[in-house]
């Protein structure tokens, strides 16, 4: 959007800082992420890239643990699992999320306000407390919405957490928790939209779904995107909620349900760094590869269409 | 000029990335060691040799919410030695942190507590193993013979590896068949003692009493209660990491076509005891219930709020065909000494008071496995007047009567029971319909630890 560090860089390197002091305020501001990031983001990765190649003896082994992990009997369920989880989760996501967010902005001007924060307080709990909170809810005898559950015919937690609810369940834990957040970025995505553009729009004819649909929705694609990327990986790496209700009701959910939980099984059941680490870089390369895709489809780092 | 920059940034970036691809895919082809994980080096019988001890040195000491209070008791009366406690969850309930945390310490070469309680009582099959075990053998030079011969027959057994003692118990969970004999003299029945009358009168209780309970196959732990006093051999093993899993035995058999039968009638719940609806609609409707020691005074006086002089336990069941009664375990704690203390003498002294100990034991919420402290207890729960009857001569003898053919395992038999038999219950299945898929569950499981199924 700004050319100035474009004619900067291009200018040469040199004099850089002496030409142009905020420059060196930006690298004071971005100095504590970089080395967070490098700390924790970017040395565990390396590490774990390093284990995944080698075997408890340090010897390199090649894709002998890729192999390995995905041959034993856990690997194909649990990426079924967290397949399923994901279809359902990332469409429920992106079309809820979106449709709430175009309500708020349009039809519902005077609650906004008090609807925003609503969306957005189970997103303010600690993710681990909220999950906590939904053991509860999905006991039949103890929920406060226990008759819906019993309405479904189920009248134990037990038939609540049959193998085949779990990716639905995980979803309306996930969206609960964690779409709040979503919808006031989607709101505020919105409310960048130039006011004369939807007037144009409205002049011209447009109903509030055309204008959705045609103005409000291609005009956010790029957050959109975003958020799928982002919803993505977390999605992938799904391993509190499994782990925690599978707690609850005494085990009934298989302790590798998700891919991250069978690499947690891998390096503190079974005592074996490399093949649990084989098994993240397996989650990084999808999620790079998801990211990828995304980005390079929607443009999402074009900045002149920005 | 805007466009430049993109542009050679993105070639940048694209470069960059194909690097680090080609570092790593060489990486990934110059392969020259086997995946395999470390071989499990079985514990060897070789010598203790202990760290360099520091005299009078602190130690550290992990347990329970439950067992913290005790280690407190023992800091008041031995005030000069130095004890950090932390509280962590105790393993209980199918949690792993102390695995998990000895796994870290085990990398970076520090940490381990000196001391640890866990409530899992199969956390001695990793502990006894790898290269330096996380355990001490405590029966070489830390624990007097004398002490580990006072416990109860067969209560170190989950403790004991290749001849080593790498653990004390805490407590033992043997199963007996509890029963309300309020309600059973009400009724008019009288307590069984085999499961071919058991199973009778859980007939007779549908057609006279509908909706009371003989049982529940729902809990994670049934597996425990029924199939290991039914001498199934899910769990046996027959060598250092080799285990034989026969689910398709006629022990295994007999008693899932028991449980089937009473299940399809309607006396055998698939709810667990201590979910919150069993707990407010079904607890008063227990006739009787095989389970643990532990059950009276945790479950039926501190859940179920069954009042005084109601509940009585009575001896483990037998099938008629066999000439001795047998029972099962579920759980029961054991205490580390860790093989990197740098006092032995603390930590072994510390484990041996809160095992053995009239003064820690004889008031604990479960029986004791140390022989003289059960006797303390048990008349201590005799003065609560909480049962019907004096547990006591039930308690003694069934903790002799534990079935020494099911093994501890590194796997847990309550989770692989209760994430693949009870959704197949729930899902309307038989117990016989599903003891292939448990089969298939366990010996999986046992394979991806390095066991050797037979």
């Amino acid at each position: 959007m700004t050319t100035h560090p474009a004619t900067e860089r291009s200018g040469g390197r040199g004099g850089r800082s002496a030409r142009n002091p905020v420059g060196r305020a930006g690298y004071v501001f971005v100095s504590g992420y970089v080395l967070l990031l490098l700390a924790f983001g970017v040395l565990p990765t390396g590490y774990a890239v390093w284990l995944a190649l080698s075997n408890s003896r340090n010897q390199l082994v090649g894709m002998g643990n890729f192999t390995r992990t995905f041959a034993d009997y856990r690997f194909g369920p649990a990426f079924l699992h967290i397949g399923l989880y994901l279809v359902v989760w990332l469409a429920s996501l992106m079309i809820l999320v979106v449709l709430l967010a175009l309500m708020l902005h349009g039809r519902m001007r005077r609650t906004s306000t008090s609807l925003r924060f609503l969306f957005y307080l189970p997103g303010a709990l600690a993710g681990v407390a909220s999950v906590l909170l939904f053991l509860i809810l999905l006991d039949p005898a103890a929920s406060p919405v226990g008759w819906l559950l019993k309405s479904f015919g189920w009248n134990t937690l037990a038939q609540v957490n049959a193998p085949g609810h779990l990716p639905v369940l995980f979803t309306i834990i996930a969206f609960w928790t964690g779409a709040g957040g979503w919808i006031v970025v989607m709101y505020g995505a919105l409310n960048s939209i130039p006011d004369e553009i939807l007037e144009a729009a409205r002049i011209d004819g447009a109903n509030t779904l055309q204008i959705a649909l045609r103005i409000q929705i291609p005009m956010i694609t790029k957050w959109i995107a975003y958020m799928l990327i982002l919803a993505f990986a977390a999605g992938t790496q799904l391993f509190v909620e499994p782990q925690l209700v599978s707690l609850a009701s005494w085990g009934m959910i298989p302790d590798s349900w998700s891919p991250n939980q069978l690499s947690y099984q891998y390096a503190f059941q079974a005592g074996d760094f490399n093949g649990a680490a084989a098994l993240s870089v397996d989650l990084l390369v999808l999620g790079l590869a998801c990211a990828a895709l995304v980005v390079f489809r929607t443009g999402l780092f074009d900045r002149d269409k920005g | 000029m805007n466009n430049d920059v993109p542009v050679s940034s993105r070639r940048q970036l694209r470069h960059a990335a194909v690097a680090v691809l080609g570092a790593v895919s060489l990486l990934g082809l110059a392969a020259c060691g086997s995946a395999d994980p470390t071989p499990a080096a079985t514990s060897s019988p070789a010598a203790f040799k202990p760290v360099a001890q520091e005299k009078g040195s602190e130690i550290t000491v992990w347990a329970d919410a439950t067992r913290v209070p005790g280690v407190q008791a023992y800091q008041k009366t031995h005030p000069d030695v130095k004890l950090k406690i932390v509280t962590y969850s105790g393993d209980a309930n199918g949690a792993n942190d102390l695995q998990t945390k000895v796994q870290l310490f085990d990398r970076t070469g520090s940490g381990w507590p000196d001391v640890a309680f866990s409530a899992n009582v199969n956390d001695g099959t990793w502990a006894s193993q790898g290269k330096t075990p996380y355990a001490a053998p405590v029966n070489q030079d830390v624990i007097p013979q004398s002490t580990l011969k006072g416990f109860a027959d067969g209560a170190l057994n989950p403790c004991t590896f290749n001849g080593n003692t790498y653990c004390v118990r805490n407590d033992l969970a043997q199963n007996v068949l509890w029963y309300n004999k309020k309600l059973m003299d009400d009724f008019g029945y009288s307590v069984p003692t085999t499961w071919e009358e058991y199973q009778a009168l859980g007939e007779k209780v549908v057609k006279e009493h509908p909706g009371y309970l003989v049982g529940t196959a729902g809990d994670a732990w049934s597996a425990e209660v029924y199939f290991w006093a039914s001498q199934c051999p899910a769990s046996t093993a027959t060598g250092a990491r080799k285990v034989k899993v026969d689910l398709r035995d006629s022990k295994c058999t007999r008693m899932a076509k028991l449980l089937d039968s009473l299940i399809a009638k309607g006396s055998v719940s698939k709810d667990t005891v201590f979910s919150a609806g069993f707990v407010k609609n079904e607890a008063s409707k227990v006739l009787m219930l095989p389970g643990p020691s532990w059950f009276g005074q945790v479950l039926f006086n501190s859940t179920f709020k069954i009042p005084k002089g109601q509940i009585a336990a009575a001896s483990p069941l037998k099938f008629e065909g066999d000439t001795k009664n047998y029972t099962g375990n579920v759980g029961g704690g054991l205490w580390f000494v860790s093989s990197h203390s740098k006092n032995l003498k603390a930590a072994s002294d510390l484990v041996t008071w809160m095992a053995t100990s009239d003064a820690y034991q004889g008031t604990a919420g479960t029986y004791p496995a140390y022989k003289k402290a059960a006797v303390t207890w048990l008349a201590n729960q005799k003065k609560t007047g909480y049962f019907a009857e004096d547990v006591s001569p039930v308690f003694m003898e069934s903790a002799e009567l534990i079935w020494p053919g099911w093994s501890a395992t590194q796997y847990s038999q309550e989770a692989i029971y209760s994430s693949t038999v009870i959704p197949a219950l729930n899902s309307g299945k038989t117990l016989t319909d599903t003891l292939d898929t448990w089969q298939t569950a366990i010996t999986d499981k046992a394979k991806s630890l390095g066991y050797t199924v037979n």
